[in-house]
């Protein structure tokens, strides 16, 4: 009758519970799923369109019989619209449209006319350079006689990797959502169970208070990593995020996703330990959330911010997590090719970690 | 029922919060197979009393032993045979009870018969509803389960009936009754003395920290009466709550 009273089996007993807690909070849920989700549908359906387009309304009056409109129509960059209106030159100056082209037969030949805006500088220099570059093959193939002091010769373009919007998006939103469930979720948890006293009836039974958190931190890190499972399949199979290695790298990313996650916990027991109440929690977390959120290259790379902002982002945690991520889904790097990232993460955890034992309030 | 032994001894026991004093050195024993009372205004310092029993918080000062062990050697042994309905606690408000009973069999390392331990609180037709969703009786009554998943050898009830209608209380006794006809020994508070005189072999009185007399709900009334004292009005066969009683019924009121 007398066994010896298991630890772990009472701590798997609140794990259990608390997870099925969660799973029936809609706010874990929106943070972990919903949000991150909606982004990558967002960026997936950009990434998908294909590359740099340049939009060129052609003008009403226009010759489009002739051999330019032709090549123009057929190329994929260049997205011609036929339906000339007085609104154009409106389009135009709001930057909708990248430039109006004319097309004019003149002589024994045609003449282009472009009227392009400086909203769109970049865009209607390319578009020059296609147009120039028409013109200049077709009167290099209507005298072929002529012999031509320089020349061009095209080598075979080197095929990079393709590199995808999602490749880029994914990673931060997989980061992020880590970042939301370990912050937002441990730091709620541990208030509401100190102001419901649930922990407080945990303490009358023989468990021992570190067992509690431990099977709290567990239901968090199983939820998040459910999240980040869920993520990564859904990037994969639907719009085509690219995991080098296949499986190996989906492995990888995980244990990645698992060791970020014990990190941002760490900023959730921060959190909870500051809190005085609930309202308390919000801006409290969100004061972490948010800025690395913003800067550490969950939407676009860090290079894009102001110098002096750099290295400030550089330092961020999220920054080594989004890194090290893509290092490994896009490079195929191992453990040991991130090994940098995962030691700013480390020392991370241990200053988090440090603080969290002293903050930590049981009641 | 009452043996005799004791299965909780208290000497001069002393909590101080800062420069407060919450109990003033009380002593006091319980008896194994007794309902034992522990009567006083709010603020008297009965659930800090009982919280250091139960090894939930630190005493200032004395002694105190459950069933031969101290509360500063031996915690986890104590709470593995007591069972703790706290005034105010709280569980996942969004489990069901068969989750919350799967919970505290883990917590307590025992395999129990979830549907046996509703019906004995009278709860079976809950099973499948969250904790969140009961009303107040109810969940004093889920509460008062969870303190008997791990079979234990004395139950703390702290204001298990406060806020609850006449009916609930009534049934409350009942399986508080029930508990103790189990064997298993009861230590409650309340300041309703009806349910202390009712209920409770021996009751302690306390006020400001102090047990300011002790013996069973009989001898204390005979004793005041022994002083000259008389009530001002004469005592009717039956009192309102009677008539309450009696024109709403027993049954256990699902609010």
């Amino acid at each position: 009758m007398k066994t010896e009273y298991s630890q772990l089996r009472a701590m798997l007993a609140i794990a259990r519970a608390s997870f099925r807690s969660t799973t029936r909070s809609p706010s874990a849920v929106v943070f972990t799923l919903a949000f991150p989700l909606i982004f990558i549908f967002v960026f997936g359906f950009i990434g998908n369109k294909g590359g740099l387009r340049v939009h060129v309304a052609v003008d009403n009056n226009s010759d489009t019989l002739n051999a330019i409109y032709k090549i123009l129509d057929n190329n994929p960059a260049v997205k011609l619209y036929a339906d000339t209106d007085s609104e154009i030159v409106k389009a135009l100056r709001k930057g909708d449209l990248d430039a109006i082209v004319h097309i004019q037969k003149k002589d024994s030949g045609y003449v282009v006319q472009l009227a392009t805006s400086d909203i769109s500088v970049q865009n209607g220099q390319l578009f020059k350079g296609i147009i120039k570059q028409i013109i200049s093959e077709l009167n290099l193939a209507a005298m072929p006689d002529i012999a031509m002091p320089f020349s061009m010769e095209d080598q075979p373009v080197v095929h990079g990797r393709e590199y995808k919007t999602i490749d880029f998006i994914l990673p931060g939103q997989l980061g992020f959502s880590l970042l939301s469930t370990g912050v937002f979720g441990t730091a709620f948890v541990f208030l509401n169970l100190r102001q419901t006293l649930v922990i407080k009836r945990f303490f009358a039974t023989p468990i021992k208070r570190p067992y509690i958190v431990i099977g709290e931190a567990l239901s968090r890190m199983v939820f998040g990593l459910i999240g980040a499972a869920f993520i990564l399949s859904l990037g994969h199979f639907i719009f085509g995020f690219t995991m080098i290695h296949g499986f190996a790298t989906f492995l990888t990313m995980m244990l990645l996703a698992a060791f970020g996650l014990i990190i941002f916990m760490g900023f959730g027991f921060v959190v909870s330990g500051l809190a005085k109440n609930e309202s308390a929690v919000p801006p409290l977390a969100n004061l972490i959330t948010l800025p690395q959120f913003l800067l550490s290259g969950t939407f676009f790379s860090v290079t894009n911010f102001p110098d002096w902002l750099q290295p400030f982002c550089k330092i961020l945690p999220l920054t080594f997590l989004n890194e090290a991520m893509r290092k490994v889904s896009f490079e195929g790097a191992g453990f040991i090719d991130i090994w940098k990232d995962l030691g700013a993460l480390g020392i991370w955890g241990v200053i988090v970690y440090v603080l969290a034992t002293k903050l930590f309030k049981w009641e | 029922m009452n043996t005799n032994k004791e299965i909780i001894k208290v000497q001069n026991l002393v909590k101080k919060y800062g420069d407060f004093t919450a109990v003033d050195g009380i002593s006091f024993n319980v008896y194994e197979g007794e309902i034992f009372g522990l009567l006083g205004p709010n603020g008297a310092g009965k659930t800090t009393t009982l919280e250091i029993i139960e090894t939930l918080r630190e005493k200032s000062g004395g002694e105190v032993w459950v069933d031969g062990k101290s509360v500063d050697n031996d915690p986890n042994e104590i709470k593995k045979i007591i069972g703790v309905q706290l005034q105010a606690a709280g569980y996942y408000p969004s489990l069901n009870l068969t989750e919350l009973l799967s919970l505290f069999s883990g917590l307590y390392n025992v395999e129990i018969d979830k549907m046996k331990t509703l019906k004995s609180v009278g709860l079976e037709d809950k099973v499948k509803a969250k904790y969140k969703e009961l009303s107040g009786g109810q969940k004093q009554r889920f509460s008062i389960a969870t303190t008997l998943i791990n079979n234990p050898k004395i139950v703390f009830l702290d204001e298990p009936t406060t806020g609850l209608d006449p009916q609930a209380r009534r049934n409350l006794w009942e399986l508080i009754r029930g508990i103790r006809a189990n064997g298993t020994t009861v230590v409650i508070t309340t300041h309703y003395m009806d349910e202390a005189e009712q209920l409770c072999d021996r009751v302690g009185i306390m006020e400001a920290g102090k047990i300011m007399t002790m013996n069973t709900p009989d001898a204390l009334i005979d004793e005041l009466l022994a002083t000259g004292f008389t009530k001002q009005k004469d005592v009717k066969g039956a009192n309102l709550e009677d008539v309450f009683i009696n024109l709403t019924g027993h049954e256990w009121r699902d609010e």
